[in-house]
């Protein structure tokens, strides 16, 4: 029974490649964003805490809407970026990598600005009266000892991304091969008479690529970490 | 030489000091809370005074009637800071040239062996600082900062986490360091005994105000008990 169709291997596939492009473009703007959280005080810090983590609260519907409405083919956004770059966002794959991005970004910001808040800063003094300006600190010092928080700010990020249905399916909708991940796959096949069993096989992949992404986050982790504290 | 003539506030407690060191070792010397290691905090950069200057030979670090103040990562004051503050993920041979890259210096071997000899921290070089004594922890410091070829080496009293058997042991090796290295230091500690071994001239902290400055003499006179 363990035979996956091609319309199934479609669906992994896209699945796999969405989760990985939302985390690798949330990446930079989430460790920007956790290291301003984690390191500066400015006028409307809570603010930007609070619209970080506002995909976490509100129900992914609404999420999905306000994609639409901002970065849908008439939103303002999305026109914008649609007319100059030829980006559209709308009923596509990199919609869908938008929206797991989106709804992923509070966990991976939150992993990230807890490591780089349990760092020792008076080591990145020590790198300044070294000789290291505070980017050559940052990069030497500060983000070498979060790497284990990044790394599994990135496995949350890519769980999470995997798993997202709500924003997705209402920002762009379901269409086979094209924003149709797994969790879409799977509710579709709830829905009709004898989808069952490509249900359940599909259930079974999701749970094999949801553990191998934490047992590969553990093994990167734990090699981070022994780089620091042993030999 | 250095000269410091510096104004700063923290808190309740203000910080007025004006002293030029002379010596190859200039002691900071006082009791805690006098505000020696706020004053060697300045002079690295790490915090900026409210009013004064400090200058290192013909070089201007701060002015602030000059509006100078030059970052910390471009004073090539080295610091020896109390608890070590070596890189954990780095191994003690990437520790000790940690500032040599981040100077943009070209490698010097000869001079990078003469210093791990000094401080005879040659065995040390594979580990990484979780695997170090406090004694080692500590030398390896002192190399990590005097391999950035510093104009000026601050030492914020860096005996004061060790037991007294692994003072000892430290001691001879800063001696050496002051007899060979050529490098000028401010050298602080409350610990009278500590600084006659090392020290050449010294300046007398107490309540943020320079209370004495002179030579050796002056640590005959200190009231012990009071420290």
């Amino acid at each position: 029974m363990f035979d996956l169709t091609p319309d199934e291997w479609i669906a992994i596939h896209l699945s796999i490649r969405i989760a990985i492009v939302a985390t690798v473009v949330a990446l930079p703007f989430g460790i920007a964003i956790a290291w301003l959280l984690a390191r500066k005080d400015f006028w409307g810090k809570s603010l930007l805490d609070g619209i970080v983590h506002l995909p976490l609260v509100l129900p992914p519907v609404v999420t999905g809407y306000l994609l639409l409405i901002t970065f849908g083919r008439r939103g303002p956004i999305g026109a914008f970026l649609a007319e100059n770059f030829g980006i559209v966002f709308s009923f596509r794959w990199t919609g869908a990598a938008l929206a797991c991005g989106v709804m992923a970004f509070p966990l991976l910001v939150r992993a990230i600005r807890l490591s780089f808040e349990a760092i020792d800063r008076r080591l990145e003094d020590a790198a300044g009266t070294l000789g290291a300006s505070p980017l050559r600190a940052f990069f030497t010092v500060t983000f070498p000892l979060a790497l284990p928080g990044v790394i599994a700010g990135m496995v949350l990020c890519f769980a999470k991304a995997l798993g997202e249905f709500g924003a997705t399916i209402t920002f762009v909708s379901n269409i086979p091969g094209e924003t149709q991940t797994i969790s879409a796959a799977i509710y579709t096949l709830t829905q009709v008479p004898g989808g069952d069993a490509a249900a359940f096989r599909l259930v079974v992949v999701a749970i094999v690529i949801s553990l191998a992404a934490l047992v590969a986050s553990e093994w990167f982790a734990r090699r981070a970490g022994m780089r620091y504290h042993g030999d | 030489m250095l000269s410091v003539d510096i104004e700063k506030r923290l808190g309740d407690f203000e910080i007025k000091v004006a002293f030029e060191s002379q010596g190859s070792v200039t002691a900071l010397f006082g009791s805690s809370g006098s505000g020696k290691t706020s004053v060697v905090n300045m002079v690295a950069g790490l915090i900026a005074p409210d009013r004064g200057r400090i200058a290192l030979d013909d070089t201007v670090l701060f002015d602030s009637a000059a509006r100078v103040n030059v970052p910390m990562h471009r004073r090539r004051v080295g610091y020896v800071f109390q608890e070590g503050r070596l890189f954990p993920h780095l191994s003690v041979a990437a520790n000790l040239d940690y500032g040599r890259r981040m100077s943009r210096l070209p490698r010097d071997d000869t001079e990078q062996r003469r210093i791990v000899d000094l401080l005879d921290i040659g065995h040390l070089l594979d580990r990484r600082p979780g695997r170090l004594s406090g004694g080692e922890r500590q030398r390896v410091a002192v190399g990590r900062a005097l391999l950035m070829h510093p104009r000026l080496l601050l030492l914020d009293e860096p005996l004061a986490s060790l037991d007294s058997a692994r003072k000892r042991e430290i001691l001879p090796y800063l001696v050496r360091l002051r007899d060979e290295a050529k490098v000028p230091m401010v050298y602080v500690s409350h610990h009278p005994g500590e600084l006659r071994r090392i020290a050449t001239t010294v300046v007398w902290l107490d309540g943020g105000r320079v209370m004495k400055s002179g030579g050796l003499e002056l640590l005959d006179h200190a009231d012990l008990d009071a420290l």
